[in-house]
């Protein structure tokens, strides 16, 4: 007989990665909302970007890169949507039907020798050059996680010193949008 | 209106706007405005309570019993501190509050100020939404917005917490008529063509079951009504939840009683064997569903609830209907009626079985327990207690622990509203302070808390504001010295290590009673207990009972966790027989 007060979980659902997207009114401890409904339900975030989007409605967009089950990810749509500042919640899989992108900024400083291959591997990147000097220098890229990662990973041994990164935002391709009750496109 | 109010003075004509008749508070340095105000005005009565936490339950007392959302008014920091498990148990058990705290002025928030906590950071994962509230101007609509999104939708606490120089300042008042809350929504009536879907799975199935929650209470009385008609329309068996008791009276032929883990035989069984449930305001709790793998195998499953995040959460379901119990229960009566006129008796036949199996299931008695002439038994005490009290309109809440599942068990609810529990928080000590909150509420009703000697102990301070109140609510302990429902899972799960949970010193509670200036009545054997029940009963003052129970009596039936309905303990002897029968079952 179990001594548990509660069941033992034997859930052997597969995780998928899947970026979801709130859109609430831009208020003060929405964010707090957000993020704390994923850290009490036990949900992970890999990323978090938000901003005003809409000046008129004064809503911002909230982007939140996480992992989950099928069914978790459903529950963190249907508690998100249950917040009294949320809009509407979409999520986009990581497919061909969305477009997902991630800025980042990468500082190299080293001697000009090894400046020189980082820039080397900056051109094949396509990355931008950001605030040049004879020591250093700040590169911007735009790209998806996989992408960025790879540079970041080439890029190491040639004086990479900082990063920062926003994490994905992501939209729907084609025509397709997402609208609140009222049928306002968001 | 155009003429500027200070902040306090909005408060009250908000709160008067939406016909609060009562607050249950306790004052303090950053609500003293809300005070003065309190004391300018006569239309709203404030009940002074001993410790916040009991504001906040005897506020949900006050709701569930009444349907209206329950105020609660307390000061900044401890305050707040102190409400936040009554908002916890109110957002589990869905009980709208609407709680206003006072906080330290605007400007001294962040300093650490003398009182001052971050009470809208502490309470917003307890509450269905709060607000700090730092313009005047926004603080009519705030509390207009706090009304609608308690008591709307699923219905939950709200918090409102205001600076003490916001109740100062001066602003304008607005009436609640323009309020838009643009992003809050919520689904009144159900998806047409989920109710049709739903009502075809109800044509066809066999063995059915109702399976019926707190939702159906908090859709309002017409709902219960409407399930009543629900249920005698198709004939098949109702099962409720803890919260759910009430919405169908519990001793009519068709009710096969609470199930769960401390639910009946029959109950729990007809859930597992079932092939149609019907989920009616309930929401597959951990309690409720047992080990979820082995929960209701061969089911299809129908569940109807006002918030969309209870669907699939534990439990994955064929059809949902997203709505308002009430509107979604006359549609499948409307839509019976007229599809299948008569369908009670052409129904009977393909149903015949089923009832025959649950007849069987029933002759278990799985409630049954043996009264010796020495020792009252709980079980007991509670059905005299039922029997000697449901000629009248009684109201009962309870503690949280064995006596909360006896009582669920043998107390037997005909009307909604009568029964007021913490189920999902299971906060020990609510059952007094929501006694009065009920009392408060229905003043000329028969109010009784059944309690355990532990529990009470929590929040018995609270009897002093009966007394000052003149509130006759009856305290009925089932004193057996232990906290009964540990001491039963660390007998049956853990090796008997009754570890911390004898009370080795305990008040005579009769003398207590005397102390606070209520009365005090103690049973001690079997014959003597009808007599003081009705002497209790008759008495105009609040009372505490002190029933001397015996100390080892455990709960049964008990479904011990990460089994299935149809593997219950019904009893201390009878472990053997049961899981023999649970083969022969699955």
């Amino acid at each position: 007989m179990s001594k548990s007060a509660y069941s033992v979980d034997i859930s052997e659902e597969k995780l998928e990665r899947v970026i979801i997207v709130a859109w609430v009114d831009n208020e003060a401890g929405v964010l707090a909302r957000v993020s704390g409904l994923f850290s009490g339900r036990g949900y992970n975030i890999e990323s978090l970007a938000v901003a005003k989007v809409d000046e008129e409605r004064n809503i911002s967009r909230i982007t939140i890169s996480t992992n989950g089950t099928k069914s978790v990810i459903e529950q963190i749509k249907a508690q998100l949507l249950k917040l009294v500042p949320v809009h509407n919640v979409a999520d986009f899989k990581i497919d061909e039907n969305s477009i997902f992108k991630e800025l980042a900024l990468i500082k190299f400083v080293t001697d000009s020798e090894k400046l020189k291959q980082a820039e080397k591997i900056c051109i094949d990147f396509k990355v931008e050059f950001l605030d040049k000097t004879s020591q250093s220098f700040i590169a911007q890229i735009v790209n998806t996680r996989r992408e960025i990662d790879d540079f970041i990973k080439k890029a190491k041994p040639f004086g990479l010193v900082s990063i920062t990164r926003t994490g994905p935002l992501a939209m729907s391709k084609g025509s397709e949008t997402t609208r609140d009750n009222k049928g306002k496109v968001l | 209106m155009n003429t500027e109010l200070t902040g306090a003075e909005i408060v009250f004509k908000a709160l008067s706007d939406h016909n609060v008749e009562y607050i249950f508070g306790y004052p303090g340095g950053a609500v003293l405005p809300l005070y003065d105000q309190l004391f300018k005005q006569k239309k709203i009565k404030h009940i002074l309570v001993r410790h916040e936490q009991g504001a906040g339950h005897a506020a949900e007392g006050y709701a569930r019993s009444s349907g209206k959302p329950g105020i609660v008014l307390v000061t900044s920091g401890p305050g707040a501190t102190n409400m936040v498990t009554a908002l916890t148990d109110a957002y589990m058990d869905s009980i709208p509050l609407v709680c206003i705290t006072g906080q330290v002025p605007t400007h001294l928030i962040g300093t650490d100020a003398f009182q001052e906590c971050d009470t809208t950071g502490i309470t917003r994962p307890c509450t269905k939404h709060n607000w700090l509230v730092k313009d005047v101007n926004q603080l009519a609509e705030t509390i207009h917005k706090a009304f609608r999104i308690a008591t709307t939708g699923r219905p939950g606490p709200v918090l409102i917490d205001i600076p003490k120089d916001i109740q100062f300042k001066k602003g304008i008042y607005k009436s609640s008529e323009t309020i838009r809350i643009d992003s809050y929504q919520t689904n009144f009536k159900g998806d047409p063509v989920q109710i049709e879907k739903a009502v075809e799975l109800i044509a066809n199935s066999k063995k059915p079951i109702f399976y019926t929650g707190g939702g159906v209470i908090n859709a309002g009385e017409k709902a219960s009504e409407s399930l009543r008609e629900l249920v005698a329309l198709t004939g098949f068996p109702i099962t409720s939840t803890l919260q759910g008791l009430g919405c169908y009276p519990g001793e009519d032929p068709q009710f096969l009683g609470m199930l769960g883990m401390h639910g009946t035989y029959e109950a729990n069984n007809a859930m597992h064997d079932c092939d149609l449930m019907i989920n009616i305001g309930a929401r597959f709790d951990d309690r409720i569903t047992g080990m979820v793998s082995k929960f209701s195998p061969g089911s299809k499953k129908i569940h109807i609830d006002i918030d969309p995040s209870s669907i699939n959460k534990v439990v994955k379901v064929d059809v949902a209907v997203v709505g308002d119990a009430q509107s979604i229960m006359s549609s499948m009566i409307e839509i019976i009626k007229k599809k299948y006129p008569g369908f009670k008796n052409s129904n009977k036949e393909k149903i015949s079985d089923w009832w025959k199996q649950i007849g069987t299931w029933r002759e278990k008695k799985s409630l049954s327990f043996n009264q010796g002439k020495n020792i009252i038994l709980p079980q007991h005490a509670v059905h005299r207690l039922y029997e000697l009290t449901k000629n009248q309109d009684t109201f009962i809440t309870t503690e949280v622990g064995q006596h909360q599942m006896w009582a669920a068990q043998h107390y037997k609810f005909s009307k909604p509203n009568r029964w007021m529990t913490s189920g999902g928080l299971g906060t020990m000590g609510y059952g007094l302070p929501a006694a009065i909150g009920v009392q408060i509420a229905h003043p000329k009703k028969l109010v009784i808390d059944i309690a355990g000697e532990a529990s009470i102990l929590m929040n018995m301070q609270e009897l002093s504001t009966a007394v000052q109140y003149r509130l006759p609510v009856k305290i009925f302990i089932l004193n057996n010295e232990y906290m009964g429902m540990v001491r039963q899972w660390q007998e049956l799960l853990h090796d008997k290590n009754y570890s911390e949970s004898y009370s080795e010193a305990l008040p005579d509670f009769v003398k207590l009673a005397e102390a606070y200036g209520a009365v005090g009545i103690r049973a001690n054997k079997p014959d003597e207990l009808d007599e003081k029940i009705k002497e209790m009963i008759s008495v105009d003052k609040p009372v505490i009972f002190d029933c001397v129970v015996k100390k080892e009596e455990n709960c049964f039936p008990m479904i011990p966790s990460g089994k299935a309905h149809n593997e219950m303990i019904l009893g201390p002897d009878e472990k053997e027989s049961i899981s023999e029968e649970g083969k022969v079952l699955v």
